[in-house]
């Protein structure tokens, strides 16, 4: 299932992404997340993955250190074995344990798409999926789309509709005075 | 989705674990890690006592100082040194711009616990450091009741490090530069600071441990009294 | 508007009795205000002193209530309500911290000795002035707001240990701490006679008035400001 956010600069979408996700607690109204009729609003944090240009990874640890650290903080650490193979199929075998500091703006953003998908989240948020990245990395973020949008729910923002292939709702913001 | 046993659940695999001492670990262990690397905290603070000490040397010249001062003087030493050191931990996530990437992946009591303990590290190593120095250099301060002093600076530090981190929380979100940490802190800490410096004082002058009581007491209220508050307030302190 | 002008009368009459009611010794007519003990003629300053130490701490409680609530609400109202009695608050433990300080002048020789409760009313001008401080390094009213109100309740959690707890361990000067044997705290021994008592507590409720006044003044005042900015 896939939601799209669309909209010019400026429109907002980083800041509804960022209440969806939970870190930004909005003025009016209420975000709600529920599974079977369960409020799952206290787990959203272990559910999610986001990718954004607002997301900082830490810079002084290295890719692998980065996910490790994640993944400790859920719990889940019988999931470290699966962290080498996610960031090789990434495109960044060789760099696993380099500091993020010394990475490129691709190499970084790459880092990102494995940080939000170490846990398998059933949530995937992608803030301007294609930023920075060439076109090795556009195919890389397009298969991770289409795997996504079958195994869980996949939430695209984007000024750009062409990013995503298809759509099941699409919330656009431009039209807003 | 469900939890069971702590655990998340979705379509029947284990998402995350929900033990709360298991998140506040790791966070612990990423800043002390980052810490060990960088080591900024660390080496300011060392220089920070060293200088201060020198000072306090000086200034006592041949003369030396009561007994009281001599306790006060510890703990301004340590306050001072606190002040320098004890809101990294929260400034630094600010300054690097990964608060965001911690609100997403850990519930904000992990963070707060997570952080409580790294500071309770660092000022029980800080604390140490400075009695250490301050009984090796300054032959005036002699320490009669041991049981007393080692309790105090124990319980104190304690204190210390909870209402220290609540502070540098406060400070970190509202973005000021670190010149308006002591001025949040010195009255929170004020009865503390008082505290530790009557029950340092007593430990030179050989009281019996019972006659501390009363100090650790309140110390002990006090600690009790602001890891509670913290632990409710926090939320609203780190969510925006 | 008309119980302002009875504030004004009322303030002006708890004025002028607590500055010319005669103090004998043995007060024999009605409206003779006894001595009390080691205080004498300055003992009219307990008509003032009292209550604007009394203010500064309600203040803070008042402040720290809206603030409270307007964690729970989020409504920016409490907060101008909780700021508007903040600054009120930080006058009044100004004037008490300034009134005490005379006080100890005539009483006990130096304006300042750290006496545990000169001490206390220093801290809650700290603490205020900190709160101020905090207030001014926020420019988002809504983060202004809730990290000031939180702030302010870390502030109430400590301050008790400070205020009920050191006085009684550690010695100290003032009326009614463990040391002073002279007279226990002055309001509820027998130090006051009936007028005394009577002019006393009019003079808290003018106070009291007084702030209740000035706080509804300075909240219509912010929200009228506030509205212009937006």
């Amino acid at each position: 299932m896939t939601l799209l956010i669309s909209g010019p600069n400026g429109s907002g979408k980083s800041t509804l992404v960022k209440m969806i996700s939970g870190v930004l607690t909005p003025t009016e109204g209420e975000v709600k997340a529920t599974s079977d009729g369960n409020d799952a609003g206290p787990m959203l944090h272990a559910i999610i993955g986001l990718v954004s240009p607002h997301l900082q990874m830490y810079e002084e640890f290295s890719a692998r250190e980065n996910l490790q650290f994640a993944l400790s903080v859920r719990g889940l650490n019988a999931l470290h074995s699966g962290i080498q193979p996610l960031l090789e199929e990434l495109q960044l075998k060789g760099r696993i344990d380099d500091p993020v500091r010394t990475f490129s703006s691709g190499m970084k953003q790459r880092v990102k798409y494995a940080f939000a998908l170490n846990h398998q989240p059933p949530i995937l948020i992608l803030d301007e999926p294609m930023a920075n990245l060439d076109s090795n990395g556009i195919e890389l973020v397009k298969h991770i789309m289409v795997e996504q949008r079958t195994a869980g729910i996949l939430i695209v923002a984007t000024n750009d509709i062409t990013d995503v292939d298809g759509y099941d709702q699409r919330v656009d913001l431009g039209k807003r005075p | 989705m469900g939890t069971t046993n702590g655990w998340i659940l979705a379509r029947g695999r284990k998402i995350a674990d929900e033990r709360l001492w298991q998140a506040s670990f790791a966070i612990f262990r990423k800043d002390w890690k980052s810490e060990l690397r960088t080591r900024y905290a660390i080496s300011a603070l060392v220089m920070f006592v060293i200088s201060t000490i020198s000072i306090i040397l000086f200034s006592l010249g041949s003369e030396g100082a009561s007994l009281s001062a001599l306790s006060g003087m510890l703990w301004v030493a340590i306050f001072f040194a606190a002040m320098s050191g004890l809101s990294r931990t929260f400034v630094a996530e600010e300054e690097r711009g990964t608060s965001m990437t911690l609100q997403l992946i850990a519930t904000p009591t992990a963070v707060l616990f997570g952080k409580l303990l790294f500071n309770l590290v660092l000022v029980i190593c800080l604390n140490v450091f400075v009695v250490l120095l301050y009984s090796a250099f300054i032959s005036e301060f002699v320490v009669k009741t041991y049981s007393i002093f080692i309790v105090t600076v124990a319980l104190g530090s304690i204190g210390f490090a909870t209402a220290a981190t609540i502070i540098a929380a406060i400070i970190a979100r509202a973005n000021t530069k670190g010149t308006l940490y002591p001025v949040l802190a010195f009255p929170i800490l004020l009865p503390l600071l008082l505290t530790v410096i009557n029950g340092t004082r007593l430990a030179t002058e050989g009281a019996f441990f019972e006659e501390a009581l009363g100090e650790f007491n309140l110390l002990v209220s006090y600690i009790v009294a602001v890891v509670t508050a913290s632990y409710i307030l926090f939320d609203y302190i780190w969510r925006d | 508007m008309g119980w302002k002008v009875v504030l004004g009368v009322w303030m002006t009459a708890v004025i002028v009795l607590a500055l010319s009611l005669p103090i004998s010794a043995n007060p024999q007519r009605w409206y003779e205000l006894p001595k009390i003990p080691a205080l004498e003629d300055k003992g009219r300053i307990v008509f003032f002193h009292v209550p604007t130490a009394w203010l500064s701490a309600a203040a803070f409680v008042i402040s720290m209530g809206y603030g409270i609530r307007f964690l729970r609400k989020k409504n920016i109202d409490d907060d101008i309500k909780s700021a508007s009695a903040a600054g009120l608050g930080l006058m009044f433990c100004v004037l008490a911290t300034v009134t005490g300080a005379i006080w100890a002048k005539f009483n006990w020789g130096t304006y300042w000795n750290w006496d545990p409760r000169q001490t206390s009313i220093f801290v809650l001008l700290l603490i205020y002035g900190a709160y101020f401080a905090l207030r001014s390094a926020i420019e988002v009213e809504e983060k202004r707001a809730t990290l000031s109100a939180v702030y302010s309740i870390i502030g109430a959690v400590t301050m008790p240990f400070f205020m009920f707890i050191i006085p009684r361990i550690m010695s100290g000067l003032h009326p009614g701490s463990a040391d002073d044997v002279n007279s226990g705290p002055v309001v509820s021994s027998g130090g006051m006679n009936f007028t005394m008592r009577v002019v006393f507590y009019a003079s808290l409720i003018a106070f009291s008035g007084l702030f209740y006044w000035m706080w509804d003044l300075h909240i219509r005042t912010t929200r009228i400001e506030s509205k212009q900015i937006h």
